[in-house]
């Protein structure tokens, strides 16, 4: 249904707009030298400023694989990640461990673990579901590369992100 | 003074692209030759010393009329004129009524007291805005009065026109 | 024809493009960072310190992008609107006088009787490139741009030529350089009466001449297309209009060419209104009063007077941006009607205003 709007009923020297127009050139002058005298708040200038030391415990960077206190990857290559994944960023080849490790017989071990960056969505899904925590959300946000190729995070580049956590939960171990 | 190439350099950019008025198909094509046989004539006025008439070349003619002339050559599209032939006989006919005119007017013109004579040399220090306007003001005040008001009535009569129609 | 007066003349040419050029190129930079400035952000400011090589950066993209001419356009036509677009705006500039002397040398390239009407006379060729630009590029927004550009210059070339007569009528010479002179001896066109302060005519005549000044003002607005009067381009409505169909370098010489407009425009505006290139000087030298300075006095003095004129011009760009960035874009009625119901008449009521005081009151 259309609405009829009726028009404003102007005085002459609102009709003149010069008032007005006088006005709004007031305003927008106040806001230049407001930002000329550099006191209006403006956007953070990313490359030279960063907020790199305020982001909350909760932020949600890339995932990375992390290893354990004994410098040994935790991921067990059990896949749930793999099959969590809304966007199916995750693509993992299971291996069995190096001949030798004393863990071989009860351990999976992830010979390729690749995260396509341009399909991660960053919902964190993969860190809830890992049963090892082996795989956390880190505070790195800028993931460039110049190829698709580039965009791809392989085992190396995610452990590199990573790092090692203390965890809680104790993978297998002597002690076990 | 101007030197004798540049006044060469105008007659040709006159005579050249007055030629390619008539000859061009495209009617665009066609009036900005026009502007530009005006911008050179422009400049032939001034080169001698006429910058009022010469200035007032461009601005009415190439400035304002051809401007409206472009623009409804534009709007109404004249694509008819480009597809048309050339009719043999009436080109032929027409270019030897010109050439009998400008024999005729050579012939006329060299027979002329004035052609033959040098003009007397105008004062080094004309001010020709003043004098055009001293004149139209003195000398011939009624008939420039009189045609400011056959322009007004031109003026009101396509107003009222214009309105008629919209109706 | 001497060869000396030739030479200089090519040596005024030489020194004053590199500078328009320069402003020009800058004036895009201030366009940016004013807007920014206005809109509360920073603008640019990557390309160098404080972004001031950003031109630089600017015409390099202009120039290496792909020189692209679309397959529906009228070739010869297409390529020539750009220039058509940036000569007329240019040429304008060798009748403004943009410094007093230099090395006893007058600072304007062609001193000519005639000087104002010459200025309109190439500013009214300026819009063959937008109706040209419009129309071979074949498409419809191009082709509606140009269309609004040209009737809408048309109509404030009217307004534009009749806001200076009560100029002349009060100089009563066309040749800008008189103009100035007059302006240095009576006090500046917009405040007339300075210098001569009990003077009662010259109270009235400051009235006439700053409606002049206004009215004129608007219509350069309108002539070189910036907002609030920039229909030809729209670009919530037009896309771009009528250099749609343009990319790279000769987009690129459409924007350059709006700014040259701009300059030459604002110089018009500084030649006619504020003064020219003079700004008075107090000096206390034997008593008070405003001295002038002109080239008689050296070089430096010449060189200060051209440095005037262009700070001049840089406060009316300033003007220019600082409207463009408040004032919303009118609409095409409301832009015709404004023309020639408002401006056209308050400029022809100007011109007998004038006239009357010239003619009764005693200055």
């Amino acid at each position: 249904m259309a609405v009829v709007v009726a028009r404003p009923n102007l005085r002459w020297y609102e009709k003149l707009y010069l008032p007005n127009i006088a006005a709004g050139l007031a305003i927008t002058f106040r806001h230049f030298t407001k930002m000329i005298f550099g006191r209006t708040k403006v956007t953070m200038q990313y490359p030279e400023e960063k907020w790199d030391a305020h982001l909350p415990d909760y932020y949600r960077g890339t995932p990375a694989l992390v290893r354990d206190v004994s410098g040994r990857i935790r991921c067990v290559a059990c896949q749930l990640c793999e099959f969590i994944c809304p966007p199916r960023a995750i693509k993992i080849t299971p291996g069995e461990l190096p001949d030798g490790d004393k863990f071989k017989k009860v351990e999976k071990y992830p010979n390729e673990f690749d995260i396509d960056m341009i399909r991660c969505i960053y919902c964190g899904m993969c860190e809830e579901v890992c049963p090892e925590q082996a795989i956390y959300l880190r505070k790195d946000y800028a993931v460039t590369g110049f190829t698709r190729e580039d965009m791809v995070h392989h085992k190396e580049k995610l452990l590199e992100i990573g790092g090692v956590m203390h965890g809680v939960v104790l993978k297998w171990n002597e002690r076990k | 003074m101007i030197p004798p190439f540049l006044f060469w350099t105008f007659a040709l950019l006159l005579l050249v692209f007055g030629a390619a008025v008539v000859l061009n198909r495209n009617p665009i094509a066609s009036a900005l030759s026009l502007v530009i046989s005006f911008i050179a004539l422009s400049a032939l006025f001034m080169s001698l010393d006429a910058f009022f008439i010469g200035i007032m070349q461009v601005l009415v003619y190439a400035g304002a009329v051809m401007v409206l002339f472009l623009f409804i050559i534009m709007l109404l599209d004249l694509r008819a004129e480009e597809r048309r032939k050339i009719n043999v006989v009436a080109t032929t006919g027409g270019a030897l009524v010109a050439l009998a005119f400008f024999a005729q007017l050579y012939l006329v013109i060299g027979q002329l007291r004035i052609a033959s004579q040098p003009f007397a040399p105008l004062p080094p220090k004309t001010d020709d805005v003043r004098n055009v306007g001293a004149l139209l003001f003195s000398n011939f005040n009624l008939p420039f009065q009189i045609i400011g008001v056959l322009v007004l009535v031109a003026t009101v009569g396509v107003i009222v026109l214009s309105k008629r129609e919209l109706r | 024809m001497d060869y000396a007066y030739i030479g200089i003349s090519f040596a005024k040419i030489a020194g004053l493009l590199p500078v328009v050029l320069g402003i020009m190129n800058y004036s895009v930079y201030a366009e940016r960072r004013i807007s920014a400035f206005i809109q509360d952000r920073p603008g640019p400011n990557r390309v160098g310190p404080f972004g001031l090589l950003q031109p630089i950066a600017d015409a390099a993209k202009f120039l290496l992008k792909e020189d692209f001419t679309p397959a529906h356009v009228n070739k010869f036509y297409y390529w020539l609107a750009p220039c058509l677009a940036m000569i007329p705006a240019i040429l304008t500039l060798a009748v403004v006088p943009f410094g007093s002397t230099l090395f006893g040398v007058p600072m304007v390239i062609a001193d000519i009787n005639v000087g104002v009407l010459f200025v309109f006379a190439i500013a009214s060729l300026g819009v063959y490139g937008i109706v040209i630009a419009g129309w071979s590029s074949n498409s419809k927004y191009p082709f509606l741009g140009g269309i609004r550009s040209s009737s809408q210059m048309l109509s404030y070339e009217l307004a534009l030529g009749l806001a200076v007569i009560p100029v002349f009528l009060v100089v009563g010479k066309l040749r800008l350089t008189e103009i100035v002179r007059y302006q240095i001896e009576h006090g500046w066109m917009i405040a007339p009466f300075a210098g001569d302060w009990a003077n009662v005519g010259k109270w009235l005549l400051a009235l006439p001449m700053l409606i002049s000044f206004v009215v004129f003002t608007i219509a350069i607005f309108a002539e070189t297309n910036r907002l609030p009067f920039d229909l030809p381009e729209a670009e919530t409505e037009l896309v771009g209009g009528y250099h749609t169909e343009y990319g790279s370098m000769k987009f690129g010489l459409f924007f350059l060419g709006e700014y040259i407009a701009m300059i030459t425009g604002s110089a018009i505006i500084v030649t006619l209104f504020l003064g020219g290139w003079h700004l008075p000087v107090p000096s206390w030298h034997g008593g008070f009063h405003w001295a002038l300075i002109d080239g008689s006095r050296g070089v430096l003095a010449g060189l200060f007077n051209i440095f005037i004129f262009f700070a001049k011009i840089a406060v009316l760009l300033f003007f220019f941006m600082w409207v463009r960035w408040s004032l919303p874009r009118f609409r095409y009625d409301q832009l015709m009607r404004l023309g020639w119901i408002w401006i056209f008449e308050i400029a022809l009521v100007n011109i007998f205003l004038t006239a009357v005081i010239l003619a009764f009151v005693k200055l």
